[in-house]
């Protein structure tokens, strides 16, 4: 259903996901226009599936952010970091922390958690990057599991540990003047970024997102992330330094994650240190490679599917599932329930988990390799019939 | 004058002499050729000409300065390029990316952030790719995938990205390798067409109609030391050469 | 100077615990060239083995409870005192360690199926996918357990009679003091016993010989004709168990829940790092000098000069060591690289 409204501009680039610099430039900005548009009226078109209201949409384009960003790193290189959850926390952090000192106004908080999440990343990178493979994976796991861990314990003054950091009636805000009665709310240049006004920041920010991730794709720093991915060893003979490149994707991305975790503190001003846990790395990896890696398209497809579904079934309890199995005999219906009730609510991981492994097993290209798998076999079937 | 100079290079591998005193000149503009049974060294002594092993002892220098230390890529952008044994290509790039990345990496350097500029706008660089790969007869199959390629057309292809850098020094190991007679025929018309280029090359390999084909200078080596150098002619009469190579080949 | 001591013990059961852990992570990657993110979740499997051995000795009949006299009111007594009287009581006081005969046959065929019905098919696929699929079995496995026992950590004590702690102190007559809980020195011979016991198996049986031969150069060892195929397949089924013998024996210090095995699987892959990927006896050395290093950053004395150390000293070690030598402590050339 909303795979299939979203996935319909992306045909054309479907066909050759891998050959992402050979679309002509004009492709590039129909597509990208069609894009821009099916974001800003995602309020309308996914009213018929039930998914038009303000904090599900807002999660789809700040999730849409943070896996484009994931997937330069990981599409275009083909480094597998599995920390990326720590950069989205940062940003969360330094943007509530813009609202409680400076001002509630969301440029500046955005700015710190583009910021953050760039440097950060670069800490981070510039160690990890030593190493390639799993030694990449495992160093970055470890580097965010840490970051965790401080949240936790001794980063309580900045993080103010399990509770969460939020707004307070005590905070300065320098630059916005005495505040009235109650909290104030997250506004850009005196519109409040609320609801659907917060959406379309949101918006605005994944466009833009998107339209810098197709520059860089098609640039020659795209085309040399590409070349390492597929064969490392010969750029070095070819003159290349690939170290500066791969720490240059995994800035970028780790930026994409900052500006992604400003995002949830401009819709809803606090942040938590479970934001940085594995659980949330391994989400946005998930993301990606469902939607297809190394796509443009791609891993924004898998954030709004698995928020999607992660809305929908989280939802169901136990009286809505025996309500929808009402039309079964008795016995059979109570069966179902049985069946289908650990793989939704509370275990809505389970049932992430094993779309996890099944993606990985049948469809390691993700829904771009499905669509364009599909696309060629209706191809082949109608060139049969005329041919 | 001598473009690459070898000075009693010394490589041990856990006690085992791999490379023992080895001395080397390269002219300027020569094809030479270095053979030897299997295990002489002679991949040995290629990896520590492009930064992949360093000499436990000993002197590199190419075009009057010193190799040893310096990182693969920084020698590539002083002018070596290499062909590896079997091809190293980007499998997933059309072929046009395939030569247009070492194209890039010459005109710009070791790391260049170009992230905004689309790859088809820099048109110099596209249309030297395009040259060359009409020039090593892939012009027709540009925008095919390189991992499809057959493997004649691979080292063509890699071929192609190496021209693509004019480099001063070219280093082909064994490319030949695992090729068919038609392959191998049309990769030694492809070498002789470039020879005419005057780009100074080494030549690691086992297949002797092409060593004597292509080489002007011909070094032999067994048992990680230099036994012997001359012309072809010099080389295929010397009895110390046919006792410690040729001899078992052909008898 | 107790002090000293008591942490390098402190650190030597959970030391003990990421040598198992990385020993077994480390045979698979030498053997089916395999990463698997899920080894975690084999030890937290382990751990709940534990659980389940406590839970069905302590299946209990409501009988009246006569203790109770101006009212009618049942209490739960379990089936095996009823029947066994105070043997029954012993036998549910020993669980714990009674749970072994559950989890060698649970993990081993655990083991088997997972490598035989999934792992196989990820031999030759990346390790990018490699990692991604079992991380994807972790989850899976993790929300099943979760499911079934529920998010709380269960309290499975050690046996009453080893329940105390024992007076080092006096032991090593080093002065009074010093004490040590039993369990934690039984865990840490435990895990000793069975290092040395997959060290023995590889060195002395002919398996081992050919599991070996096979780490150094697999296509060699195939190539003699020896099926190298089964053998590993029997190796993955070796490293569940071992992982989860660490998992159940780990139950009394620390009460298992089903996120367990995550948190061990990071510290026990930095230990794989650390000790040099394809090293067995890295694996083994780092797992205890991490955990001893971890228990001393712990002290309040050293947290009191570096807040917040304890949190991030395996991960300092990590990095420190691997910009010395990028293989780790006893890492080969060519080993997982590339």
């Amino acid at each position: 259903m909303s795979t299939a409204t979203i996935g319909s501009p992306s045909d054309r680039s479907a066909r050759s996901p891998t050959i992402a610099g050979s679309a002509s430039n004009r492709a590039d900005h129909v597509k990208f226009l069609i894009f821009a548009a099916a974001v800003l009226t995602m309020p309308i078109w996914l009213s018929p599936v039930g998914a038009a209201y303000p904090d599900l949409v807002q999660k789809f384009a700040i999730y849409g952010i943070f896996a484009i960003g994931f997937n330069i790193l990981f599409g275009l290189t083909g480094y597998l970091s599995f920390g990326h959850a720590a950069f989205l926390g940062v940003g969360s952090y330094a943007a509530v922390w813009s609202f409680k000192l400076l001002t509630m106004n969301i440029v500046p908080a955005m700015l710190f958690g583009v910021l953050a999440g760039g440097v950060f990343a670069l800490l981070i990178g510039y160690v990890s990057l030593r190493r390639s493979g799993i030694y990449f994976s495992i160093l970055t796991l470890a580097f965010a599991q840490m970051s965790y861990n401080l949240a936790y314990s001794v980063l309580t003054p900045i993080t103010n540990g399990e509770t969460g950091l939020q707004l307070a009636h005590g905070d300065p805000r320098v630059l916005d003047g005495p505040a009235g009665a109650g909290l104030p709310s997250t506004n850009l240049f005196g519109v409040e970024t609320v609801g659907y006004s917060g959406f379309y920041v949101c918006a605005v920010a994944l466009i833009l997102a998107y339209y810098l991730a197709l520059r860089i794709t098609r640039s020659p720093f795209g085309m040399t992330l590409r070349a390492i991915k597929s064969n490392q060893n010969r750029m070095n003979y070819t003159g290349f330094n690939t170290r500066p490149y791969t720490l240059a994707a995994f800035v970028i991305s780790g930026m994409y994650a900052g500006l992604a975790g400003s995002l949830m503190a401009v819709v809803d001003p606090l942040a938590g240190a479970e934001r940085m846990q594995w659980t949330a790395s391994g989400e946005v990896v998930l993301m990606t490679i469902l939607g297809g890696s190394g796509t443009l398209l791609g891993p924004v497809l898998g954030a709004g599917i698995i928020k999607y579904f992660e809305n929908i079934f989280s939802a169901f309890n136990d009286q809505v599932l025996s309500r929808m199995f009402d039309f079964l005999p008795a016995g059979l219906g109570d069966l179902m329930v049985d069946l289908v009730q650990p793989f939704v609510g509370d275990g809505w991981h389970l049932t992430l988990g094993v779309l996890f492994m099944l993606i990985v097993i049948f469809l390691p290209g993700g829904v771009m390799e499905g669509v364009s798998r599909v696309a060629g076999r209706l191809r082949r079937v109608r060139s049969d019939r005329t041919g | 004058m001598a473009i690459l100079d070898v000075r009693d290079v010394c490589k041990d591998f856990g006690g085992l002499r791999a490379l023992n005193r080895v001395n080397l000149t390269i002219r300027e503009g020569a094809v030479h050729a270095i053979i030897g049974p299997n295990g002489a060294g002679k991949s040995t002594l290629l990896n520590c000409f492009v930064g992949r092993l360093t000499p436990d002892t000993g002197t590199v220098t190419f075009n009057g300065k010193s190799l040893l230390g310096i990182r693969p890529h920084e020698i590539n952008q002083a002018g070596v390029a290499r062909v590896f044994q079997t091809p190293e290509i980007f499998a997933d790039l059309s072929l046009v990316e395939n030569v247009t990345i070492p194209a890039l990496a010459k005109r710009d350097g070791g790391f260049r952030m170009d992230l905004w500029s689309r790859v088809d706008t820099h048109a110099d660089v596209r249309d030297h790719a395009e040259a060359v790969l009409e020039d090593v007869g892939l012009a027709d199959k540009r925008h095919a995938h390189a991992g499809s390629l057959s493997r004649g057309d691979k080292r063509r292809l890699e071929l192609a990205m190496c021209l693509v850098q004019d480099p001063k020094l070219l280093l082909l190991d064994e490319p030949t390798a695992g090729m068919s007679r038609a392959d191998t025929n049309a990769t030694i018309d492809l070498l002789q067409r470039i020879g005419e280029r005057g780009i100074t090359k080494i030549v690691i390999e086992h297949d002797m109609t092409v060593v004597f084909t292509l080489a002007h200078t011909i070094s032999v080596m067994a048992q990680g030391t230099m036994i012997a150098e001359g012309t072809p002619e010099e080389i295929k009469s010397n009895p110390k050469v046919q006792e410690a190579y040729l001899g078992g080949a052909h008898p | 100077m107790d002090a000293v001591v008591l942490q390098a013990l402190n650190g030597l059961d959970k030391g003990g615990a990421y040598a198992l852990i990385a020993l077994g992570l480390t045979l698979i990657f030498g053997t089916l060239g395999v990463v698997n993110f899920a080894h975690g979740a084999l030890f937290m499997l382990g751990a709940f083995c534990a659980v389940t051995m406590q839970k069905l000795l302590t299946l209990s009949q409501k009988v009246e409870d006569t203790s109770v006299t101006f009212f009618k009111a049942y209490k739960e007594v379990p089936y095996l005192e009823i029947w066994f009287g105070d043997t029954g009581a012993a036998l549910i006081d020993f669980a714990v360690p009674l749970a072994i005969v559950l989890t060698i046959p649970v993990m081993l065929v655990v083991g088997l199926v997972m490598e035989r019905g999934l792992i196989q098919y990820f031999y030759k696929r990346s390790h990018a996918e490699q990692i991604l699929v079992t991380f994807g079995l972790a989850i899976v496995i993790q929300e099943i357990i979760k499911s079934a026992f529920g998010a709380n950590p269960i309290p499975t004590p050690a046996p009453e009679a080893v329940a105390g702690s024992a007076d080092i102190g006096a032991w090593l007559g080093v002065g009074q003091g010093l004490i040590y809980p039993y369990w934690r020195l039984i865990y840490l011979a435990f895990s000793l016993a069975i290092i040395a016991a997959v060290f023995a198996f590889l060195r002395f049986t002919t398996f081992g010989m050919v599991v070996r031969a096979g780490m150094q150069d697999r296509e060699t060892v195939g190539l003699l004709g020896i099926d190298v195929q089964r053998r590993f397949t029997i190796v993955f089924g070796i490293a569940a168990v071992v992982a989860g013998l660490a998992g159940m024996m780990y139950t009394p210090i620390l009460p298992p829940d089903y996120h367990m095995g995550m948190d061990f699987l990071v510290l026990s892959f930095v230990v794989v790092v650390v000790g040099g990927m394809g090293s067995l006896e890295g694996a083994v050395l780092a797992g205890f000098l991490l955990g001893i290093l971890q228990s001393f950053a712990s002290m309040n004395e050293v947290k009191a000069i570096i807040p917040g150390i304890d949190q991030i000293i395996v991960y300092l070690v990590a990095v420190v060591v691997l910009q010395v030598r990028p293989r780790g402590l006893f890492g080969r050339r060519g080993v997982m690289e590339g």
